[in-house]
């Protein structure tokens, strides 16, 4: 077997176990199915296509990621998203924020449905959605994370903070409201 | 000392992040302190909240297939020229056809186990950031096994501990998947371990399946005996773990 038909191989064995998720963080970030779709193949296409650059004993799960949210980063959804968001969104957290017990968590979190949880995370601005979803859904490493989105580890720990807070706080009116 | 400190890092901990001698000394603090204990639970709760309510969205049959055949239309490409045996799209079709069968069934089975561990994990941190961590408090496993009589539609045998470095502490009815089952609580130096034994149910994950790696920190084993399911969880080494697993797993075929 050539070494082309191996990588091809290769790309097969590591690229689908995946499909699952990648379908997942697209609808997650497009909020739209058809253009989550469009997403995912695109990825699948550029991944088939650049896979030679993919350096076997790296991590191929950020790379692909990686693919998608680019990808998703240039679509038109994307651009839209990346304008909403100020430009000091990462300075201005540079600490790691303890949970606040102030207010009990437990129990609004006991108490909160899947729904409300499902759209306290689709509010949430994408570049903190998008860690958030990397951490706790697919549970990759804050080195993952930061190869994924491209960003330095304590910036992936600031975003994670801060959109766990957004949450949590997301959470707590929306029980009040109840 | 001030829980501040503590407090910045238990999201880290949570996350699996901290380096392995903060993650022992955090542990440590863990046990003496219930402000930290208390908000790493929430922290545990959210991650839960956000992994159940993020595992929403999944693809159509349609996308499925049309990657499934991109990628290995290009694995064609890349071959010799294949020749144009009629039989060749019915295998393809087959064969797309038994991966998304796999596909559909490995990935519920996967968010299932995950589910299952995750809630194991939330059970084990709650029992111990709990004022009354057991019921039945007792090193004597002739006390603690019979204190569940009646408690519990099952029975189970209790390992004997001398001469090991396992200590019980007591136990507690618990509950998974609105089922009963005992959860006992062992100690070895400073940590604490939770022993859960459930009745095995078909939908419960398979103790030969593979362990999802542990992004509490949190060492897990797992085995089936006598229609039982036993799960081992705490934060000792992992060896430690296997051993008491080793121990009960011995008592449970007596």
């Amino acid at each position: 077997m050539s070494e082309e038909n191996l990588a091809a191989g290769s790309f097969d064995e590591l690229a689908l176990p995946l499909f699952n998720s990648l379908y997942n963080f697209a609808r997650w970030l497009t909020h739209d199915r058809e253009e989550a779709e469009d997403l995912v193949q695109e990825t699948y296409s550029k991944a088939l296509k650049g896979f030679r650059s993919f350096q076997p004993g790296t991590n191929f799960r950020a790379w692909i990621f990686r693919i998608l949210r680019n990808t998703f980063l240039t679509s038109r959804t994307g651009l839209k998203a990346g304008m909403t968001l100020s430009l000091d969104s990462d300075e201005a957290s540079e600490s790691i924020l303890p949970a606040t017990t102030e207010t009990p968590e437990s129990l609004f979190l006991e108490r909160a449905d899947q729904q409300m949880v499902q759209q306290a995370i689709e509010e949430l601005p994408v570049i903190f959605r998008e860690v958030v979803l990397l951490c706790d859904v697919e549970e990759m490493s804050y080195q993952e994370i930061a190869e994924t989105v491209s960003i330095p580890i304590g910036t992936v720990m600031s975003r994670l903070a801060r959109a766990r807070n957004a949450l949590r706080v997301a959470l707590a009116k929306k029980m009040q409201g109840v | 000392m001030s829980a501040d400190p503590w407090r910045n890092k238990i999201a880290a901990y949570a996350d699996g992040e901290l380096p392995a001698a903060e993650t022992r000394v955090m542990a440590e603090h863990l046990r003496t302190c219930p402000l930290c204990t208390s908000d790493l639970l929430a922290h545990v709760q959210l991650k839960r909240a956000i992994r159940s309510a993020g595992t929403r969205y999944n693809p159509s049959l349609a996308l499925r297939q049309r990657i499934q055949e991109e990628v290995e239309g290009r694995m064609r490409a890349r071959t010799k020229p294949v020749r144009r045996w009629t039989w060749l799209p019915k295998l393809a079709a087959a064969a797309v056809l038994a991966g998304v069968v796999l596909m559909l069934i490995y990935g519920s089975s996967f968010y299932e186990e995950r589910q299952t561990f995750s809630e194991l994990a939330d059970l084990h941190v709650a029992t111990l950031a709990s004022a009354t961590p057991v019921d039945v408090i007792s090193t004597d496993r002739h006390t603690v096994k019979p204190w569940f009589q009646g408690k519990l539609p099952f029975t189970f045998n209790l390992p004997e501990l001398a001469g090991t470095p396992f200590t019980l502490l007591g136990g507690r009815v618990s509950y998974l998947g609105q089922a009963p089952g005992a959860q006992l609580i062992y100690q070895i130096g400073n940590h604490r371990i939770s022993v859960f034994i459930f009745q095995s149910r078909l939908d419960r994950p398979s103790p030969s399946s593979e362990i999802p790696s542990n992004r509490l920190t949190f060492s897990i084993e797992t085995f089936s005996a006598n229609g039982l399911r036993y799960y081992i969880i705490g934060d000792a080494a992992a060896p430690d773990i296997q051993k008491l697993g080793d121990l009960l797993r011995t008592a449970a075929r007596l």
